[in-house]
């Protein structure tokens, strides 16, 4: 490796992703960020100061070895790189992409001071298109048979972890999917420009070489019962990771006008179903020179917002009841919004939707608010300022103020508890429910949260169901405490 | 792939289609139905589960062609296949002993009708099956009805068979005649909003099968959304029967036309292909055993 002098790497910037231009990308589906060159991705990890306690380590939820990965991509160990980060993460090129790092690796960088924290997100991500590029994953070596078979529900980034943790120590491993297409979120939710459908795919086919067979259009709670997968079919083991996908709504009036979509339903018909492409059969409204607005501030109203546009919307709002400040998204996703034209209200609310004669959506009708005193998330509440209303024109409205979970499986197994939020109730440490031999995790534990957080639940549960599959143990406190 | 096992015309553009999917037979009540989509490329349809055969393991769909996907599917022969069927899907009708039951469809809502008619039957209730159609060979199911030990009042628009008129005249008739403890709609929009004016001056129990477009079917889109009493609910999940004296049948009509212009269009590429490109729509799920041609 060329040694460059400390002083001169600290004059270095941080490292800008290429990206499509802003006009450009805001009218293809291809994805916006291009990656990193290899001599981006070399500068920029030979920045990084290798702390001899890393931060960066703390602020991941899965906690890859980030130092180490990087150290190796500053020697062009690009192989190296990819080992020390799948010790840890089973689907960088997904996380790479859609983590929210300035709150997690990159926010706890050292570097962070100085607001030019090293681009982890963008070295994780380069690393893993690189391997997958290349084709220089290791080959995938079949662990001795345990005969011990696993039962997953539901194919996003939770179940995903769960299935390659456990097919990797010789588990029979049986993916259930009740769309067509499996992938979750990742195939349904987020849209081809930020995540290419291909990466997902190959992803699942690596599950797929790995002795792991996805079964689609199998809903479980209705086709089968989690409580059949272990009687009938013979399951060892039961992990649900079938995600918050009921979509909340505004619950205010004119909600049901034609051209009021929930986000799910609005990135499902384009993304799961191609609606934007010229020969899709599933239609969506028709966005050609129309106004779009959205409700909600996280990374699925930037979706929602941009999606649009990309269908050729005129105009697209993004409407958030707080400020920017407050905005959940990735600070990337904002950044590219906004590059691309869409108009962003903030401190506004949704009082009513309007329609006309037809029971088309014509317009909506706003509050304007104020923070005010901070709630129990600690962020300030908003609050209406008194009669001060106005209508906005509109022909579309997408509502992406998250999801509650899906009921659907919950309601067809008594033995599962559930939270007063409609979560399943789950031992966090280990993922395991109320029910015997079935574990869960990802959003349909936490609500609606990230393909990160999903993914160590999967693998935590993971670990634990390999305990359980060992001993037969359900109850680990209990046996602990008779030790 | 869900392999067609029998499939045939039993009206202009409607055909019966029996499929292999064992799990879904094993648990499909009356009122159910299954997501399918035809093609790899195809959109999601609901349509209801008719009949269920445990023993064979498969499932009856009747279809009718009225728009790209339902023309592709009618076309579609036994040893054929369906690219995906996922269910079932939706509360099971509330099937208990009435008294007397009437079921009404009309068109193909006689196919959603029929399974309701027959689980009424088997439950102990006299049922009267008041079966609509615009002519007589879009009178539906009636032998298949009466098989069942159904009562089957036909009805034509054009006085071709059966009655003469709208099946809610038949309907008041059966009313004015006895107790009538239940109704059961399924059928256009329309149809099933004046079955509801019918029965609501006498407060008989109805309940209506709503048809919206859906998406997923399980909940994640609320692309079905209809108001039942003043509130959203998602058919797909929550119905797909609902009280008929609560539904906002207007609504359901207005959403149904969301997309008109854009199945038109789809329609109309459709048939402006030659018998060649049409058919390789249908390359993938075409089984290997051709339906049998005379020569």
């Amino acid at each position: 490796m060329i040694k460059v002098p400390r002083r001169t790497l600290n004059k270095l910037d941080r490292v800008t992703m290429p990206e499509q231009d802003p006009l450009v990308r805001a009218t293809n589906f291809v994805e916006v960020n291009t990656g990193l060159t290899p001599e981006q991705a070399t500068v920029e990890a030979m920045r990084c100061l290798q702390c001899k306690t890393p931060t960066c380590i703390d602020g991941c939820p899965v906690n890859i070895q980030i130092d180490q990965f990087i150290e190796r991509v500053a020697n062009g160990d690009i192989r190296g790189a990819a080992d020390v980060i799948r010790m840890d993460s089973l689907l960088p090129a997904i996380c790479g992409r859609v983590c929210p790092q300035e709150a997690q690796c990159e926010g706890t960088c050292v570097l962070d001071k100085k607001n030019k924290p090293i681009a982890i997100g963008h070295l994780e991500r380069y690393v893993a298109d690189t391997i997958r590029r290349y084709g220089l994953e290791p080959p995938v070596e079949p662990a001795d048979p345990s005969g011990k078979s696993v039962a997953i529900v539901g194919s996003g980034p939770a179940g995903l972890a769960c299935a390659a943790d456990l097919a990797k120590s010789g588990h029979k491993v049986t993916i259930f999917e009740a769309l067509h297409q499996p992938g979750g979120v990742l195939v349904y939710g987020i849209p081809e420009f930020r995540l290419p459908k291909d990466i997902v795919a190959s992803e699942i086919e690596g599950l797929k070489a790995l002795g792991v067979e996805v079964e689609t259009n199998a809903i479980i709670g209705r086709t089968t019962t989690v409580e059949e997968l272990l009687s009938d079919e013979g399951y060892d083991a039961v992990f649900v990771g079938v995600g918050a996908g009921l979509p909340r709504f505004l619950n205010v009036n004119g909600e049901n006008l034609i051209g009021v979509y929930s986000a799910n339903e609005f990135l499902t018909r384009v993304n799961l179903m191609g609606a934007y492409r010229e020969d899709a059969e599933t239609p969506v409204l028709d966005l050609t020179g129309k106004r779009v607005v959205v409700f909600g501030g996280g990374n699925t109203a930037m979706d929602s917002a941009r999606t649009p546009l990309r269908l050729g919307a005129e105009e697209v709002r993004v409407a958030y009841r707080r400020t920017e400040a407050e905005m959940p998204a990735r600070v990337e996703e904002i950044h590219h919004a906004k590059e691309e034209g869409i108009v962003f209200d903030f401190l506004v609310s949704p009082v009513e939707l309007l329609g006309n004669d037809d029971g088309w959506l014509a317009g909506v009708r706003l509050q304007r608010m104020e923070l005010g005193e901070p709630d129990d998330s600690g962020r300030r509440r908003p609050v209406p300022v008194e009669g001060d209303i106005y209508d906005l024109p509109a022909d579309v409205v997408i509502v992406a103020i998250g999801n509650a979970p899906n009921p659907l499986l919950p309601a067809t197994e008594s033995r599962l508890e559930q939270t007063r939020w409609g979560t399943l109730a789950v031992d966090e440490s280990t993922g395991r429910t109320t029910m015997q031999g079935v574990f869960a995790g990802g959003d349909i534990v936490t609500g609606g949260a990230t393909v990160i957080l999903a993914m160590g639940a999967g693998r935590v549960a993971a670990a634990s169901i390999e305990r359980y599959l060992e001993s037969g143990v359900w109850d680990e406190t209990s046996e602990s405490a008779s030790v | 792939m869900f392999l067609i096992t029998e499939a045939e015309s039993i009206a202009p553009d409607v055909r019966r289609i029996v499929v292999e999917a064992p799990k879904i037979a094993k648990k499909h009540e009356a009122g159910q139905f299954v997501i399918v989509r035809v093609t790899p490329d195809g959109e999601r349809i609901p349509l209801t589960i008719a009949e269920s055969n445990t023993a064979s393991g498969s499932i009856t769909l009747f279809v009718q062609a009225i728009g790209r996907t339902t023309t592709l599917m009618s076309e579609l022969e036994a040893g054929d296949y369906l690219e995906d069927v996922a269910g079932p899907l939706g509360r099971a009708s509330d099937i208990k002993d009435y008294g007397t039951a009437v079921v009404v469809g009309g068109g193909l809502g006689t196919a959603i009708a029929y399974p309701i008619a027959c689980a009424l039957a088997e439950a102990g209730n006299r049922v009267v099956a008041i079966v609509g159609g615009r002519s007589r060979e879009y009178v539906l199911l009636e032998d298949q009805l009466v098989t069942q030990g159904i009562e089957v009042i036909p009805c034509t628009d054009d006085g071709s068979y059966g009655r003469e008129g709208f099946v809610t005249d038949a309907l008041a008739e059966v009313i004015d005649a006895g107790d009538v403890g239940v109704v059961f709609a399924a059928g256009p929009v329309p149809m099933m909003s004046a079955v509801a004016e019918v029965t609501r001056p006498k407060s008989i129990e109805t309940i209506a099968s709503l048809n919206p477009i859906m998406v997923d079917g399980t909940g994640m889109c609320g692309g079905c959304r209809v108001e039942v009493g003043g509130e959203t609910k998602f058919a797909c999940v929550d119905g797909p029967e609902f009280d008929a004296h609560q539904v906002d049948f207007h609504l359901l009509q207005r959403r149904n036309t969301s997309y008109r212009a854009f199945e038109a269009e789809r329609m109309r590429d459709l048939e402006s292909l030659d018998a060649e490109h049409h058919e390789q729509l249908l390359a993938d799920v075409r089984g290997a055993c051709e339906p049998e041609t005379v020569t």
